[in-house]
């Protein structure tokens, strides 16, 4: 799983059905202090939480997690939105 | 998942069983700016997108997941919807540095 910012949202009337009644949303990770975000590590992930732009998100990234996350044993999605983050610790 | 654009429609004669009767395209992989990724890749589409849609992209597993009837294909990237709208923030407006010790978000 990993760590980012919702930066964007997609509108798509049409789709795959596994894609209806959830929202599509662009998501930037984060990156540690002194390193730079790369221009090609943005992705789409499908919302699970209720997520908005601006939020910090937790992601998971994988598609049998993103299956079981959506209770659809063969839904075609990678990326979904699982946890919306309060705050993180980093190790200084 | 990411997004492309369709550049062209690929047509092949010999295909292996399962794959008979879909429609491949030509994409370009895009960045949430809409700027090129890697080079031209061939996605199986299932929405009926077209040349010039941007659409958004499933990878690996999933594409062959993304299928209408039979899910055992070799097929590894799936067109699984058509952007009507698209809003993205610009890059300055949110942090996205992991800053060392806590972190408040909320």
């Amino acid at each position: 799983m990993m760590l980012g910012k919702v930066v964007g949202t997609v509108v798509t009337t049409i789709s795959h059905r596994d894609y209806k009644n959830r929202r599509l949303l662009v998501v930037q990770p984060l990156v540690l202090e002194g390193e730079k975000p790369s221009a090609e590590d943005d992705f789409i992930a499908l919302d699970n939480t209720q997520a908005g732009i601006g939020d910090t998100v937790l992601v998971n990234r994988e598609g049998n997690g993103a299956r079981q996350a959506l209770k659809n044993p063969d839904a075609c999605v990678i990326s979904v939105i699982v946890g919306i983050v309060d705050s993180i610790y980093v190790e200084s | 998942m990411l997004f492309g654009r369709v550049k062209g429609t690929a047509i092949c004669t010999m295909k292996y069983q399962g794959t008979e009767g879909l429609k491949l395209l030509v994409v370009q992989p895009l960045n949430k700016k809409l700027e090129p990724i890697g080079i031209l890749q061939v996605a199986a589409d299932v929405v009926q997108a077209g040349v010039g849609d941007l659409c958004v992209m499933v990878r690996s597993r999933e594409a062959a997941l993304a299928m209408p009837d039979i899910k055992f294909v070799p097929i590894d990237l799936a067109l699984v919807g058509i952007v009507d709208e698209l809003e993205i923030r610009p890059d300055g407006k949110y942090d996205v540095t992991l800053r060392r010790g806590w972190s408040q978000f909320s």
